[in-house]
C-alpha cells in the first residue's frame, strides 16, 4: 500500500487480551473440579489478568459482539460519501460515467422531506459529473443543489458554495470539486442542525446513498465485473440508515414518501447482504438496481404522494 | 510538503470550525482535530482524499473509543487520529465486522497515530482508538481514501 513512505512501518501487534484468552483456554478442564477455595483463587487470577488488560489498555485481537454493538455510529463518519463508492467502482476500469446521467429533476418541490432526499441525490449526481470530468454538468447540478438548498432555508454559507463549485468547475479542479461537494453536503447538514431540522439530515444521506447505489448497480450491470460488484455489499450501512429513519419524528416518518422509502430499505438491506468476500452475481446486481430504482422514481416524482 | 491551496483552506476552515454546529467544539477538540487533519494531510500527497466528516470525543487513560465505518473493497484507507495534552501515546487499530483485528500499516508518534489498509470485502469495520499513555484527552478521528 502506498502512502507509507513518510512513516516507519510496524506490524500489527497481538493483543494482550488474546494472550489472556489463550492462557485461560489453556487451563485444564480439571480446574472445574477444583475445591471451592482453589476455584476462587483461579477466578481471582482470571479477574486479575483481565484487570491488567484494562489497566494496560492494550488493543485486543478480537472484539466481543456486545462491544461492536455499542460502537459509535454517526452520520458524519459512518456513512460513506458517493465519492468513496465511485472511487471503489472505477478501480477495475473506468465506467461510462456520462452514461449514468439522468435528466434534470424538478427543483420546485414543496415537501421538505422530498427536497432533502433529492438534495442528497443531486449531490451524488455532482460526484458523477466530477468523475466524468464534465464542467458544464457540474455547474448545472451545482445550480440545482443551491435551488433546493434555498428552498430549505439553509444558511448563506451553503449558498456561497455554489460560487465555489462554479469556479472549480471552470478551472477543471476535479479533486477540489469532490471536496467542495462533500463540504456542501456537510454545510447543508450543519445548517439543518442549527435550524432544528435534524430529522432532515438523514434524508440527505439516504438520498445520496440511493442515487449512488442506483448508479453503481447500473454501471456494474452494463459491464459486469466481480471486483466492481463487491462494492454493493453494505448491509450494516443500510441497517444504520434504516434505523436512523425509524428514529425521526413520527410526523415526518408518517409522511407517505418517507414511509415508502423506509419500508423499501428493509428489503434492500437483505438484497445487499452478500456473504463477506463473495461477489454478487449479475442477477443479484439487477435486483438491487431495480429496488433502488423504484425508490428513486418515487423520490424524484414531481408531486410525491 | 506539497498540498493544494484548496486543501489547506479546507484544513484551516475545518480547524477553525466556522459553521454553527461546530462552534460548540471546545478548544481542545479543535486542537485534536487540527492534529488529525495535519496527519491526514500527509496522505493527500499520495492521492488520498480526505473525508470532511470526523469523530471527536474524550478518552480516559487506558480507555478507548470504537467507531463504526463502512468501507468499500478496492479502496485504500488511512485512519488518522490526533489528541491533545496530556495524551502521551495513542494507538489506532481496525477490526472487521466480526470483531477480528485487521492487519494494518501503522504510524504512531506520541499524540498522533494512523492505521491504513485495503479491505478485500466491502462492509462495516471498526476503528479502535486507545489512549495508551497520558491523562484524559480530547481526540479526533478522520479518514482518507483513494
Amino acid at each position: 500500500m502506498r502512502g507509507l513512505s513518510a512513516f516507519r512501518k510496524k506490524p500489527a501487534r497481538r493483543g494482550v487480551h488474546s494472550a489472556v484468552a489463550t492462557f485461560l483456554l489453556a487451563i485444564p478442564p480439571s480446574v472445574r473440579t477444583l475445591a471451592p477455595m482453589n476455584r476462587l483463587r483461579h477466578c481471582a487470577l482470571a479477574a486479575f489478568l483481565f484487570g491488567c488488560c484494562a489497566v494496560i489498555g492494550a488493543e485486543p485481537a478480537r472484539l466481543p459482539a456486545d462491544q461492536l454493538a455499542k460502537a459509535i455510529r454517526s452520520d458524519a463518519i459512518s456513512i460513506p460519501t458517493p465519492g468513496e463508492l465511485f472511487a471503489a467502482l472505477e478501480k477495475p476500469g473506468k465506467p461510462n460515467w456520462i452514461g449514468q446521467y439522468r435528466g434534470p429533476i424538478p427543483t420546485t418541490y414543496r415537501n421538505r422531506a422530498q427536497i432533502a432526499l433529492n438534495l442528497g441525490g443531486l449531490i451524488a449526481d455532482g460526484f458523477i459529473a466530477v468523475e466524468a470530468q464534465d464542467s458544464q454538468q457540474v455547474k448545472n447540478i451545482g445550480t440545482d443543489i443551491i435551488k433546493l438548498a434555498k428552498a430549505l432555508g439553509v444558511s448563506e454559507n451553503v449558498l456561497s458554495r455554489g460560487n465555489s463549485i462554479n469556479e472549480f468547475a471552470e478551472g477543471s479542479e476535479w479533486d477540489a470539486l469532490q471536496e467542495e461537494l462533500e463540504a456542501t453536503q456537510n454545510e447543508v447538514k450543519s445548517s439543518m442542525q442549527s435550524h432544528r431540522d435534524q430529522d432532515l439530515i438523514i434524508l440527505v444521506s439516504v438520498g445520496g446513498w440511493i442515487r449512488g447505489t442506483q448508479v453503481v448497480s447500473a454501471a456494474v450491470m452494463q459491464n459486469y465485473d466481480e471486483r466492481s460488484a463487491k462494492v454493493l455489499r453494505q448491509p450494516a450501512l443500510v441497517n444504520f440508515i434504516h434505523a436512523k429513519l425509524n428514529d425521526i419524528s413520527s410526523d415526518l416518518h408518517d409522511e407517505p414518501l418517507v414511509k415508502e422509502v423506509s419500508d423499501q430499505l428493509g428489503g434492500i438491506e437483505k438484497l445487499v447482504a452478500f456473504p463477506p468476500g463473495k461477489a454478487p452475481t449479475a442477477e443479484d446486481v439487477k435486483k438491487v438496481n431495480e429496488a433502488v430504482g423504484k425508490i428513486m422514481d418515487q423520490i424524484q416524482k414531481k408531486e410525491a404522494k | 510538503m506539497k498540498m493544494s491551496v484548496f486543501t489547506l483552506s479546507m484544513l484551516t476552515a475545518a480547524a477553525l470550525s466556522l459553521v454553527p454546529a461546530r462552534a460548540a467544539e471546545s478548544d481542545q477538540e479543535v486542537d485534536a482535530r487540527k492534529g488529525a487533519l495535519d496527519l491526514a494531510g500527509a496522505f493527500s500527497n499520495d492521492g488520498f482524499k480526505m473525508r470532511d466528516g470526523h469523530w471527536s470525543g474524550s478518552i480516559k487513560p487506558k480507555d478507548h473509543a470504537l467507531v463504526a465505518v463502512n468501507l468499500y473493497a478496492g479502496n485504500q484507507y488511512w485512519f488518522s487520529v490526533g489528541a491533545t495534552e496530556p495524551a502521551k501515546k495513542i494507538a489506532v487499530n481496525v477490526y472487521d465486522e466480526n470483531g477480528k483485528q485487521v492487519v494494518t500499516e501503522s504510524y504512531s508518534s506520541g499524540d498522533k497515530a494512523a492505521a491504513g489498509f485495503s479491505p478485500t470485502s466491502s462492509g462495516q469495520y471498526y476503528v479502535w482508538v486507545g489512549l495508551m499513555e497520558g491523562g484524559e484527552s480530547s481526540v479526533c478521528l478522520v479518514y482518507s481514501y483513494k
